[in-house]
């Protein structure tokens, strides 16, 4: 079933007359028909949970919005910088009408009548392809006043960023987009109540919006059906590392992880076993071969001690040693880490430190143990989550390869001595 | 994030800039039409400060002193806070640095796929020429044409050291830089979404 990727690489997808030729905007002329709250309750009954890594129920998102004249925005979050993850890059890239589409239609539900695109600055085709889509939304008058000549009017801006990590993090994009450092802010208060501007707030990944016309065309209950129920939908998976077909993925919720890894990516090169894998992004605890068979939805993924987060599978295989991907991975939040806060900023910068210890042949380990208590000291202690996002799978891997660690601890140390 | 701001003390004996003064600082007049335009879009003109920098570094090249002196006084701030915004994002420099701008992504799925060989390739090839700021960049969200690069904002992989020379070839010579391989031209892995 494909409803995101439904014939993505038909040639002039991305314009205007064969968005439309194909029924683009029709699921907004259904909406735009409705009453607000009664799309509301198709979003809310479509379950559709959140694409952009925390999985919260949109409907319930936009229901959290006070209702009245006060100003409020939407703000699509389309600085996709998870490692791991590029779908939404496809989806900006290829289809970007129905991004546009999903988010007129939400802010029609949610009574917002600003709106901002926040794209990544290193995404700069798709964020000029997205120009030129919404100039042609604009012109056919499915933005600005009066839209299809109701009463609902939108103005969309495409604002780009310039490179930071944890703009992709809510508050820190708001901060982004009113021209400050990307710092985060203090929650509560939520964006819901006090965002952008001091103004209430709806915060949507661009896949939860691309996936709102399908929702207003089957209808949410039928929407519902798809996955499982709790985990609704479908949802595109980016496999990348080592895998022989590496790629974008759409799914229904709730496959076999090892359909995805092996049945649609390749699994790993010949001769080569899967050591372990990221469900969710590299800020989402490893997995190990074992867990293949897990299905893939949120549900299943938190009780396996990790995270579905943005759907962003990282396969690696035997040949890589652990300690590799612990360093590379401390180090990317290491170099992200805005330096709010302590736990995050000096937590990162030791785990890198003691890491390369471990690499030259200086640690014991007792190493371990404090490695392990640093995670400990990171995880809830902190504004936002990108210290987890480090506590998380570098703890994962003390835990779960702690003998190849202290093995590789071992060989360097008689290395060095 | 930028080195630069933690690493260079403040001048404490001098009193922080104030507003530049818009009768003594000359600004460019496309950039300044550029900025107030950026200005117009939001309801707070703050907003523009990415985008009016970016402009700036296009013009500048970096985010020079002079830049930051330009954008803070079209749009009336100091140019304090817009130091402050220019040390904090990765694609502003605040160095000067060679036009042409190759990131190599080095994050986990790339590193995986022979990354940061392929970073050491270029950088050796691109040594000698001041045109080129090649920087080990994090995720460019594009892990499935890993190894890769952005090479002036295109992207391009899964490259290899054999494509190195044709690729600082082709940005040399201004040509479209590797055709075959960027990623614009790439269909979706998905077998079942087809065209």
């Amino acid at each position: 079933m494909k409803l995101l990727f439904d014939r993505i690489d038909e040639p002039g997808l991305n314009t205007l007359p064969v968005y439309e030729r194909r029924g683009g905007y029709q699921s907004l002329r259904k909406a735009l028909a409705m009453a607000p709250e009664d799309v509301l309750t198709e979003l809310e009954a479509s379950n559709l949970r959140g694409r952009g890594g925390a999985g919260f129920q949109m409907g319930k998102k936009v229901s959290f919005l006070p209702r009245g004249s006060i100003e409020k925005y939407l703000v699509c979050n389309a600085d996709e910088s998870e490692p791991g993850t590029f779908k939404d890059r496809e989806l900006l890239q290829k289809t970007p009408h129905q991004l546009l589409e999903g988010l007129i239609i939400a802010s029609y539900a949610a009574g917002t009548n600003r709106s901002f695109i926040y794209i990544r600055g290193e995404y700069s085709q798709q964020a000029d392809i997205l120009d030129a889509a919404l100039a042609e939304a604009r012109e056919a008058g499915y933005v600005g006043e009066n839209i299809l000549g109701s009463d609902h009017w939108l103005s969309l801006v495409v604002h780009r960023g310039a490179g930071a990590y944890i703009c992709g993090e809510e508050t820190g994009l708001l901060d982004s987009l009113e021209g400050k450092r990307g710092n985060p802010r203090l929650k509560p208060p939520f964006p819901a109540n006090q965002g952008l501007y001091q103004g209430p707030t709806l915060i949507n990944n661009v896949e939860t919006l691309s996936t709102v016309p399908a929702i207003i065309r089957m209808g949410g209950a039928e929407y519902a059906k798809l996955g499982t129920e709790s985990s609704t939908g479908t949802k595109i998976v980016s496999v990348s590392g080592h895998v022989r077909k590496p790629g974008n993925y759409e799914i229904e919720l709730g496959i076999p992880s090892r359909e995805i890894v092996y049945g649609l990516a390749g699994g790993p090169p010949e001769g080569r076993q899967v050591k372990c894998w990221f469900p969710g992004g590299s800020s989402s605890p490893v997995l190990t071969a074992e867990d293949l068979d897990i299905p893939y939805d949120f549900d299943s993924m938190a009780k396996a001690g990790s995270m579905l987060g943005s759907g962003a599978i990282i396969v690696v295989d035997d040949s890589t040693p652990i300690l590799d991907v612990a360093l590379k991975v401390a180090k990317f939040y290491r170099h992200e880490s805005c330096g709010k806060c302590t736990p995050c900023r000096e937590g990162t910068n030791w785990t890198v430190k003691m890491l390369e210890r471990i690499d030259r042949g200086e640690a014991t380990p007792m190493d371990l143990e404090i490695m392990a208590s640093v995670q400990d000291h990171i995880i809830g202690h902190c504004l936002c989550v990108l210290g987890d996002a480090m506590a998380m799978p570098i703890g994962s891997m003390i835990v779960k390869f702690r003998d190849e660690l202290e093995a590789h601890m071992e060989d360097r140390r008689l290395v060095a001595a | 994030m930028s080195a630069r701001g933690w690493d260079t003390p403040a001048d404490l004996e001098k009193d922080p800039a104030g507003i530049p003064d818009p009768a003594t600082t000359p600004v460019p007049e496309a950039l300044r039409g550029q900025i107030e335009a950026h200005m117009a879009l939001y309801p707070d003109p703050r907003s523009a400060a990415l985008p009016a920098l970016e402009a700036a570094q296009r013009v500048h090249g970096w985010c020079s002193p002079e830049a930051i002196e330009q954008v803070a006084c079209v749009m009336g701030v100091t140019p304090a806070s817009l130091d402050a915004v220019a040390t904090f994002y990765d694609m502003l420099e605040t160095e000067p640095v060679g036009e042409h701008s190759v990131y190599v992504c080095t994050n986990i799925s790339c590193s995986l796929r022979g990354a940061d060989e392929l970073y050491a390739a270029i950088s050796q090839a691109a040594a000698d020429d001041e045109a080129f700021n090649v920087r080990a960049f994090e995720c460019l969200g594009a892990c499935d044409i890993a190894p890769m690069a952005s090479v002036d904002g295109v992207y391009l992989g899964p490259l290899t050291a054999e494509d190195v020379p044709r690729l600082l070839d082709d940005v040399r010579a201004g040509r479209d830089v590797l055709p075959d391989k960027q990623l614009a031209r790439r269909a979706c892995a998905d077998p079942e979404a087809g065209a």
